[in-house]
């Protein structure tokens, strides 16, 4: 097997482990004296962290000059889905008790859960385009401008992350630096493309789909 | 109505301490190389000779005259998830860096518009009357309760012993300040040190105590150690812990969560249904009562004044609760 290969067969397993811990805690009853907040904040952590690790691997790859980098992107930003996905389960059964009503008061009220919403929401759309088909489907350009409602995605996690902290903004302010880096990185290639070569930004996409 | 007189069982008897201590035993296993319960406590005690005299001391205790039949939260639960930003922002963290917190010697100054002024040594505090358990719900802001059987005695019995004057109208609880022991103290989260304030009539209240123990012993440090007030009408951060001073006004202070976010923290934060946090509804609650993980989904919904209506509703009567939030 390749090195891409063996790789991604130990970071596969890995991405699962918040989720083995968290099962493990729970069936142990080692979630502290509020369960379902502790369930709440942890796979929203995940889903942060997981979106900024995706977010990561294009500067790395390029300020690294290791282009097979690009073979994980798919892998950890669908991850990041997946951990988004159980967070907004987490919301909708074990804090809203499928209360239609409730949540839909929730949605329009609170901002930092309309936000949250938003934030999950735009990334359906990546998870939904994320196979090699879809690319070829929807063309590597059109592709790309849709996957860059990453960006929109991950701000408004980071926002919704700050406004659910009841004063002690240290971590949502923390993440959101790692963001605004990563986000100025590309910003600057945006800017002064000739700094960076003559690297087309469409480039990635067949890797991204090549595996 | 679920005020009820207390049940014929001390706290003492009902606590599930076995299960509390063989959990902490068991967590402390790698440090205290299986040596067991014993010593493992023989090892906090060395590490913090302080701890041994308060958390856990036990104290003799009458039958308070309010009680709830409602299921408590376990001993575990009201000592590991605190909210005491003094010592850490997690909800776990106070319970490990309160630890070595020294509640002795320790003394709490009544002064401001009182007749005689005059500063308390904390064991006199523990002998002004006798120390009664009180089992009353706990309703945090944030929107989750508990059930917790405090020990203490009226906060009345305490200001009377300076005769606060005429014309005071208010009451001002100061925290500890203290960076060294507090870490917490050394982030700019809040403006320290942590004020708490109540109308004169609300701290003369009956069911507003001053605060020693929980579960028959003392105040464990992460909960307040060694004195704190306790008033369950209204959300738990107005229950001042670790005070020092106590201040008689005629003007309403500005308590520390009012300060720092006017439009989320009222001066009077009774418990309200009916009244929204401007971030999240009040109109439902979790209540942690160890009953596990998928009992707790279902929430409880809020009663005005925490279900204390009965009692306290008259002392705001004809006031515009929504405007005094």
């Amino acid at each position: 097997m390749t090195r891409v290969g063996w790789l991604k067969l130990a970071i596969f397993p890995a991405c699962l482990l918040p989720l083995a811990n968290l099962t493990w805690k729970a069936a142990t009853a080692n979630l502290g004296a509020n369960p379902i907040e502790a369930i709440t904040h942890s796979t929203g952590d995940w889903t942060l962290r997981l979106l900024l690790v995706t977010l990561a691997i294009t500067p790395l790859r390029r300020l690294t000059g290791q282009p097979w980098l690009i073979a994980f992107r798919r892998m950890i930003g669908l991850f990041a889905f997946f951990y988004g996905c159980l967070h907004f389960l987490t919301y909708i059964w074990l804090d809203q008790a499928f209360n239609v009503h409730s949540m839909a008061k929730d949605v329009y009220k609170r901002p930092f859960i309309t936000l949250g919403l938003t934030a999950f929401v735009l990334l359906v759309p990546l998870a939904v385009t994320s196979t090699r088909k879809m690319i070829q489907r929807l063309g590597g350009r059109r592709w790309q401008w849709l996957h860059r409602l990453i960006y929109v995605s991950a701000i408004a996690a980071i926002v919704h992350f700050t406004w659910a902290m009841k004063k002690d903004h240290h971590r949502p302010i923390e993440y959101g630096i790692v963001l605004g880096v990563l986000l100025a990185y590309r910003v600057v290639l945006w800017v002064l493309p000739e700094v960076t070569g003559k690297q087309r930004r469409a480039a990635p996409v067949a890797n991204a789909a090549g595996d | 109505m679920l005020i009820k007189k207390p049940a014929g069982i001390a706290s003492s008897e009902i606590t599930p301490k076995h299960a509390y201590l063989s959990r902490r035993a068991f967590m402390a296993g790698a440090a205290a190389a299986g040596a067991g319960l014993l010593a493992g406590r023989k090892l906090l005690e060395m590490a913090s000779p302080a701890a041994r005299v308060q958390a856990g001391m036990k104290l003799s205790t009458v039958k308070g005259p309010f009680g709830t039949d409602e299921k408590l939260t376990p001993y575990k639960d009201v000592t590991t998830y605190n909210n005491f930003y003094e010592f850490s922002t997690d909800k776990d963290g106070p319970a490990e860096m309160a630890k070595n917190f020294r509640t002795r010697p320790w003394q709490v100054k009544l002064e401001g518009l009182v007749r005689k002024p005059r500063t308390f040594d904390i064991d006199d505090i523990l002998k002004l009357a006798p120390l009664e358990d009180r089992v009353y719900r706990h309703r945090c802001v944030e929107g989750w309760s508990m059930v917790i059987p405090w020990v203490g005695y009226p906060l009345s019995t305490l200001l009377k012993q300076v005769n606060p004057l005429g014309k005071a109208k208010y009451v001002e609880f100061t925290t500890l300040l203290d960076p060294e022991q507090m870490p917490g103290q050394r982030t700019r989260i809040l403006d320290w040190p942590y004020i708490e304030g109540l109308r004169l009539d609300e701290a003369m209240h009956p069911l507003a105590i001053l605060c020693v123990g929980l579960y028959g012993e003392a105040l464990p440090n992460q909960d307040g150690a060694p004195v704190r007030i306790v008033v369950p009408w209204k959300y738990g951060f107005k229950s001042a812990k670790s005070i020092v001073k106590i201040r008689l006004l005629e003007q309403q202070p500005i308590n520390t969560w009012n300060q720092a976010a006017p439009d989320e923290y009222g001066f009077y934060s009774n418990v309200n249904p009916g009244v929204d946090h401007p971030r999240w509804s009040q109109k439902t609650e979790r209540r942690i009562d160890g009953s596990g993980f998928f009992a707790s989904i279902k929430k409880l919904p809020t009663r005005p004044f925490n279900g204390y209506g009965d009692q306290v509703a008259q002392l705001y009567a004809g006031m515009d609760l929504r405007k005094y939030f």
